[in-house]
């Protein structure tokens, strides 16, 4: 029974994997957000059987924080924000979608070396998952970096705190204080996001941070 | 006395497959209407229209060769062969050690090298460009197959299915890395059997299509042929997925007729759940632009090669 | 014994050389060169049969020529004995084919007298047990092809081969020679025998790999030292072609395995990472020039950058699993990379005398302006299709044999302990399996619009079929082709007295199993059966065409195509070779290889054809070849200036190089 639990939390952090390559691989802004929400579901499922698990029931308010905000909220709230500002259309990324994706298995590659070497006496379970964590963190910067567009910055923001997220639930003992202040620090800072996105178009008329570097005079 | 026993399991295995492809697409075909709220056709259509078809006469192009009149039965055959390799309702059949899953997805590279030949045959543009993105495509789902491949026999140590079938049913785990091979083998069955999201098995004159493309030249018995061997195909595909990773009542060990029985029953079962699966995805998704294909099942092969890696990295996945 | 033997037949054999200088211009030299180098190839087969076969103990001759010290020794082991079967078989196959394609050669004196000056000196190579034999013989070999190419010197391309291909040939004989140096050490024992015995240090040996890979890697074509190969194959007569493609590149191997298996001792396991990460990028790079070639044996001479990248991957798994003592996986990994090597000798030749043929038929290597010639050559296109089953690496023909074996060997290597190879060998697997998916696409392409269709110009309208004796050449390969993929166990047990001579462990007996399957490790691990797929292919089709025949209607009617209803009688309207390619073009090509269409429209009105110009360029010509080649050019034009020195300055300039030796003897010591 025990190596079905385990069976069942390695699988669901392989999903988070999943789903970051998915939205890695998404050219989308609306199926970008949808994929998003899955994230945000399987990381519910995995916090919450984590809890069940480690039967540690403050996870359960950890995981109905990541499914009632990060599953619902955010992602419906930034469609909105995405059809208003109207750029539900095509997001380019920064050198073609085989070569992200090629970038992003060597980011998993190398959280694998990273951990396996950095937690040699820890259960390999453990360290797995932990290196699963990681290669979410990674993912979700090679995100940020490989788009250019504001919104699906947010996205890939969000998607490295499903990773810390996650990386914290399989630690057992994390004090749920942080997890709350972790969890509002990303409200605050989707909604301070989201009103500068309107200001920031209402100035440019535009959301592509190209824009802005140009505005300071960055020009490449 | 033994071996006859074992050469009349093989031969039920070969004509159930046989008997059982067209059977699929009509009920593939009939799902999907009933998803659309259409009647749609009867079961046994797709019967009627071999029986049918194989009573017309041919009507050849001009200047067709001899590979293209021989080429629908060497279709037939290499995928008739791959899709009696794989246990269906029992494991350890006779001649399942003849050739082992990497042999079988080479054996499907050779029925679709004579497709991709015979589309060229008659020298139209159609066959061409039908021709020419099925190479494409595999140039890529081919390359995806074969990581799935490695995933699946780095977890049960052995390419051959029937251990593979055997080993999962006694260490059936949750594994990320199986999890992966999955959705890739599906991604890799959706543009092997070209069907939705990567070709349309139901339009015509499209110039996005490709299998038709190929065929297109082909009529009376050779079109049978060449249509009983894509059913075979998509039969071949959803046993491959039921009998890898989910392989529960496939007959294994002693032989025993309530063994057998009970692997038929889960075979249909398992045919009807994938065929039904199989419809309801294509029916909630459009077809992609021709060149988003490579990436689809580029994806399929990242998700084969980072199965691959983790399985190297570590046994735990 | 068999030493002396395989010297009197090499000899033999530069004898013909003289006598075909002597008698060139007659008619009947032809017939008599290629008819005597028949019977020697085949002797020399046989000897290298009985003593592989026979499982016969090394053999030594020194002969007091050469080194006055060490005169030339001569060696027969397990290694040379397999490789000699692999390019005598390849000799004797193109000898056959050259009866009846030599007779078209405009220029038999151009040709004649070097054809067997370059079996010699093949042969030679392998039989060298001491480095100044083996650089001698090596450098033999590269001038009698260098001449070969040549044959057709008045084409401006072929000249240009001709001069890349000295320039690389020159180059990798020079790093050879300098491996050589450094295995002999400073006590200078050029012996092979000696060599084996020394230790080097853990830097030395690393230079010695890197200096092997690029000496051998040069001549057998790896990735970036490919450059040669594509300009330099297609220049020679198509019997030639297929001898430097389908055999000097089993030599360039032999080269390689001889310096860094037998010579070098035993290895560390980084060893395997440069080789595989050349090997894999090779295999996957050539096929993909391969398939944007329109010169069909332009084509086949890039495919087979792509097999010696394939032969190269295997020799970097068993490097790997040596280093690590696994014994039994080296094994393996070994037994696939020479199974592959001879399976390419055998399908590669075949390709290049079905492009041959085709030349001969039509006069033309541009497959685009070929097509339909399956109506008008049908054996030829017999043969050359099951050479695109067996390239293809498709069941029950012989390529797929040694690709399984490959995968096989892929597969057992997550045991390997370093992370390096753990992260870098799945890798390699991939770039395995998209290797030989592309090359089926490639091979689909080359005989769809070479063979399939209607005819584009009124030269393959007019095509026939060619001689009896180049047929027959083609027909004996295709049936060897069969037999190595149906019955693989006796050629792996064939080869592992060589693989036990290299790894010290062979694979296990294959032709003791029941039913002639091939076990590599277990039976429950893996196993296949080409018989028996052969046999179920075969029944399959034979039920299948007889069901049909007496179940359905055989009504038969010819109609013009159908074609969507709107059939084009213009042959310019098939499907083109770079039309086929545009998908792959499009996925692989634009970043890989630079490639670029683009479409020149003219506006309504404008009476001019539209254009579509593809340009495909090799970024490893323009970001290595290109600087070096102009820094050459201008180091060349300052040195100029030494040619107008005057003598005193000239003595002076000898003067100073002395000093500066001697000063660095005495810094050195």
């Amino acid at each position: 029974m025990e190596r079905f639990f385990l069976d069942v939390a390695h699988l669901l952090a392989g999903g988070l994997v999943l789903t970051s390559f998915m939205l890695l691989y998404q050219t989308r802004m609306s199926s970008l957000l949808v994929v998003f929400a899955l994230q945000a579901f399987v990381l519910t499922l995995a916090v919450g059987w984590q809890a069940h698990v480690q039967h540690a029931p403050h996870l359960y308010i950890t995981a109905a924080i990541a499914l009632i905000l990060k599953a619902i909220i955010i992602p419906y709230a930034l469609s909105r924000v995405v059809v208003r500002l109207g750029i539900h259309r095509s997001i380019e990324t920064v050198g073609g979608i085989s070569l992200t994706m090629l970038a992003g298995m060597g980011c998993v590659a190398l959280s694998m070396v990273v951990m396996m070497k950095a937690m040699a006496a820890a259960d390999p379970l453990t360290r797995e998952d932990l290196a699963f964590a990681l290669s979410v963190v990674l993912l979700g910067m090679l995100i940020m970096v490989t788009r250019r567009n504001a919104v699906s910055q947010i996205v890939g923001f969000m998607s490295v705190e499903n990773g810390l997220i996650l990386a914290a639930a399989g630690a057992k003992g994390m004090p749920l204080v942080v997890e709350i202040s972790v969890a509002f620090s990303v409200l605050v800072a989707f909604i301070v996001i989201g009103v500068f996105l309107f200001r920031i178009r209402e100035r440019f008329d535009s959301v592509e941070l190209q824009v802005l570097d140009d505005y300071r005079g960055e020009r490449r | 006395m033994v071996l006859i026993l074992d050469l009349a399991v093989q031969g039920v295995q070969m004509l159930a497959v046989l008997a059982l492809a067209p059977l699929l697409l009509g009920f593939t075909r009939k799902v999907k209407a009933r998803l659309l709220r259409r009647q749609g056709p009867p079961l046994l259509q797709p019967y009627r229209d071999l029986l049918r078809l194989s009573r017309k006469e041919v009507v050849l192009a001009e200047n067709a060769s001899w590979l293209f009149r021989s080429a629908p039965y060497m279709i037939f055959a290499a995928t008739w062969v791959a899709a009696a390799l794989v246990p269906t309702f029992a494991t350890g059949l006779h001649f399942s050690w003849t050739a082992d899953l990497i042999a079988i997805a080479a054996l499907l590279g050779s029925a679709r090298v004579f497709l991709a030949l015979v589309g060229m045959d008659v020298g139209t543009s159609f066959g061409g460009i039908g021709s020419s993105r099925e190479m494409m495509f595999a140039s890529l789902a081919e390359p995806a197959m074969i990581m799935i491949v490695f995933v699946v026999a780095l977890v049960a140590g052995s390419t051959q299915l029937s251990h593979i079938a055997i080993f999962m049913q006694e260490h059936a785990s949750l594994r990320v890395s199986l999890g992966l091979a999955l959705v890739a083998l599906v991604i890799v069955a959706l543009a092997e059997n070209a069907r939705i999201p990567v070709d349309n098995p139901a339009t015509h004159l499209e110039l996005t299509m490709v299998h038709e493309a190929m065929v297109l030249e082909y009529s009376g018995r050779h079109l049978a042929v060449i249509e009983l061997a894509a059913a075979l195909k998509l039969l071949l595909y959803v046993s491959l997925v039921g009998c890898i990773f989910f392989p529960w009542g496939i007959a294994s060990g002693e032989p025993s007729p309530a063994a057998y029985a009970l692997g038929a029953v889960t075979y249909l079962a398992k045919l009807a759940a994938g065929g039904f699966l199989l419809v309801a995805f294509e029916t909630s998704i459009a077809k992609m632009r021709v060149f988003r294909v490579p990436e689809f099942l580029g994806a399929a092969l990242m998700l084969g090669l980072l199965g691959t890696l983790l399985l190297f990295v570590s046994r735990t996945f | 014994m068999a030493v002396s033997a395989t010297l009197a037949a090499i000899a033999v054999l530069l004898g013909t050389a003289t006598l075909a200088i002597a008698a060139h211009r007659r008619p009947s030299a032809t017939a008599l060169i290629y008819g005597i180098c028949l019977a020697v190839s085949l002797l020399l087969l046989a000897l290298a049969g009985t003593s592989l076969l026979g499982r016969q103990p090394a053999q030594h001759l020194t002969l007091p020529i050469g080194l006055p010290w060490l005169g030339a020794r001569f060696r027969i082991d397990a290694l040379t004995a397999f490789f000699q079967i692999v390019i005598n078989l390849g000799a004797a196959a193109a000898s056959l084919y050259a009866l009846g394609y030599g007779r078209h050669e405009e220029a038999p004196g151009r040709v004649l007298p070097f054809y067997p000056v370059f079996l010699a000196g093949m042969n030679l190579v392998l039989v060298a047990d001491d480095a100044f034999t083996f650089l001698v013989a090596w450098e033999f070999m590269s001038l009698s092809s260098w001449a070969l190419v040549l044959a057709h010197h008045h084409d401006r391309e072929n000249a240009r081969a001709g001069y890349i291909y000295i320039l690389m040939a020159s180059f990798g004989t020079f790093a050879l020679l300098l491996a050589f140096g450094l295995l002999a050490g400073p006590s200078g024992q050029y012996a092979f025998g000696d060599i084996r015995g020394m230790t080097h240090a853990g830097w030395l040996e690393g230079l010695v790999l890197v200096l092997a890979l690029v000496g051998a890697g040069s001549k057998a074509g790896l990735v970036p030292l490919h450059v040669w190969l594509p300009l330099a194959h297609p220049a020679a007569p198509s019997h030639v072609s297929a001898l430097m493609s389908g055999v000097m590149t089993k030599v360039a191997i032999y080269g390689f395995i001889r310096i860094v298996f037998d010579l070098l001792g035993p290895p560390s396991w980084w060893w395997s990472l440069p080789v595989l990460g050349l090997a894999s990028s090779t295999a996957v790079l050539g096929v993909l020039y391969a398939l944007m070639q329109r010169d069909l044996k332009r084509l086949l001479a890039y495919s087979t950058v792509e097999n010696v990248g394939i032969v190269f991957i295997g020799l970097g798994l068993a490097l790997a699993f040596m280093a690590n003592n696994m014994a039994g996986p080296a094994a393996l990994a070994f037994t696939a990379a020479l199974f592959h090597a001879f399976n390419h000798s055998l399908f590669k030749s075949l390709m290049f005398f079905g492009a041959g043929a085709v030349l001969t038929a039509t006069g033309a290597r541009d497959i685009e302006k070929l097509g339909g010639l399956i109506l008008r050559m049908p054996q030829t296109a017999f043969v050359f299709l099951g050479g695109v089953l067996a390239i293809s690496a498709l069941p029950p023909l012989n390529g797929f044999v040694s690709e399984w074996l490959m995968f096989q060997a892929v597969l057992l290597s997550p045991d390997l302990p370093q992370w390096g190879l753990k992260l870098s060998v799945p890798a390699v697997g991939a770039m395995l399996a998209l290797a030989a998916a592309l090359s089926a696409a490639c091979f689909v392409r080359a005989f769809g619009i070479a063979f399939l269709g209607r005819p584009r110009t009124p030269e393959a309208a007019k095509a026939a079929e060619v001689d009896t004796a180049s047929r027959a050449s083609m027909f004996v390969l295709l049936a060897l082709c069969l037999i190595a993929g149906v019955l693989p166990g006796l050629l792996i047990d064939a080869i592992a007295p060589t693989v036990a001579g290299q790894i010290g462990q062979s694979m296990p007996a294959q032709s003791t199993i029941p039913g002639w399957s091939i076990v590599p490790i277990a039976e429950s691990r893996s196993s296949y059966n080409g018989l028996l797929v052969f046999i179920f292919i075969t029944v399959s089709t034979l039920v299948a065409i007889q069901f049909i025949h007496r179940f359905a209607s055989d009504a038969l009617r010819r109609a013009p195509a159908w074609d969507c209803g709107f059939p084009n009688s213009d042959p310019a309207t098939q499907y083109t070779a770079d039309s086929f390619a545009q998908p792959v073009r499009r996925v692989f090509g634009e970043n890989v290889l630079m490639a670029r269409d683009t479409v020149d429209m003219p506006p309504p009105g404008d009476p001019r054809p539209a254009r579509l110009t593809v340009t495909v360029r090799d970024p490893i010509w323009e970001v290595a070849y290109a600087p070096l080649s102009s820094f050459i050019s201008y180091a060349a034009e300052q040195l100029n200036h030494l040619q107008f020195l005057t003598i005193r300055r000239y003595l002076s300039l000898v003067f100073a190089a002395l000093i500066i030796l001697l000063l660095g003897g005495a810094i050195w010591s």
